[in-house]
């Protein structure tokens, strides 16, 4: 930048060049959707949307301010805590105009502008589920269909993990009837793009159901 | 010098309402974002020049992209993307409007078919 000449009435070169180490969309992508990648912690969201992303997965972090219960400070006000959200993403570009974003959730079912925000605009969500961890996955399904998000599951099978049946892990995270539940490998790209398959079929036929 | 004293604003504002500033459009995190010719005025902030001279007038970024490459917040991202857009030194290359339909979505499954 400091070696870029300039000229006396515009101090600032323009912006021409691209960054290195920057990923670009190809020239000929102009328009976006997104899915969003929801679950609780270390489910497997982020092995997810990395083993489907044509990019290294990014990582965008938000600081968002709220109120502490319980604990107040000497003048009597609630303590106000600062945390971090962080959320991973990676794209997928599907054709020569249109790149398809998969947004990793918050782990948990907090800060609700955060998730509202994500949740706007998006298609659909893939929730990725434990079968060790099922009561996990209820709170982030509850606030899925409160924002009215459409939502396909799918179980992660972890190494050692019990092959439950599905339809066991159906009635436990009491799923409606047309609800698609698969078992995927989120380390597995062929896996996780045959889940997303799933996802957006649903997604279509709900919106156009065949007679 | 007002670019620290513009960066400084922001950072202030941003604290001030605790995050709830708002940007002066809707942008969502996947809408996509490119340079145009216009060059920066000398008092662009040091985060709008970060955004700027992460832009290309030839290939888009989205906003997501935007924010991590430059080490900003997504809410802050927005705000400073907002502003060059009213300036006319960033642009979208299609309306930002996502809207879910039919076609949108058979476009995406085929495209993820063919992928596998």
């Amino acid at each position: 930048m400091d070696s870029a000449p300039s000229s006396e009435r515009e101090p600032v070169p323009p912006p021409s060049s691209e960054r290195e180490g920057v990923a670009y969309l190809p020239s000929s992508v102009t328009r976006s959707t997104k899915l969003l990648v929801a679950g609780h912690f270390s489910v497997g969201k982020t092995t997810f949307v990395s083993s489907v992303s044509e990019v290294e997965p990014l990582r965008t972090e938000e600081a968002m301010t709220h109120a502490s219960a319980g604990v107040d400070d000497v003048a009597g006000l609630p303590h106000k805590t600062r945390t971090t959200v962080a959320l991973d993403f990676g794209r997928l570009t599907l054709n020569e105009e249109l790149v398809l974003y998969l947004f990793g959730t918050p782990g948990q079912p907090r800060f609700l502008p955060l998730w509202h925000d994500l949740a706007k605009g998006a298609l659909g969500a893939l929730v990725l589920v434990d079968t060790r961890r099922l009561a996990q996955s209820d709170a982030i399904l509850a606030l899925l269909e409160e924002q009215g998000l459409p939502y396909a599951v799918a179980v992660n099978e972890f190494d050692g993990a019990h092959r439950h049946a599905l339809d066991s892990v159906r009635e436990a995270l009491d799923l409606t009837a047309d609800t698609p539940l698969t078992a995927c490998d989120a380390r597995d790209r062929a896996s996780s793009l045959h889940t997303l398959i799933t996802l957006v079929s649903f997604l279509f036929d709900r919106m156009e159901p065949t007679p | 010098m007002n670019g620290p004293r513009r960066a400084r604003d922001l950072v202030r504002a941003y604290v001030r309402t605790g995050g709830l500033t708002r940007p002066s459009r809707d942008l969502d995190l996947s809408a996509l974002v490119r340079s145009t010719t216009v060059a920066p005025p000398v008092e662009a902030s040091g985060e709008e020049r970060r955004v700027l001279a992460l832009c290309s007038r030839q290939r888009a970024l989205s906003v997501a992209e935007v924010a991590a490459h430059a080490d900003l917040p997504p809410s802050a991202a927005r705000i400073v993307i907002a502003r060059l857009m009213d300036h006319g030194l960033l642009t979208t290359p299609t309306r930002a409007h996502i809207t879910a339909s039919p076609d949108l979505l058979k476009e995406v499954l085929d495209g993820l078919r063919a992928l596998v």
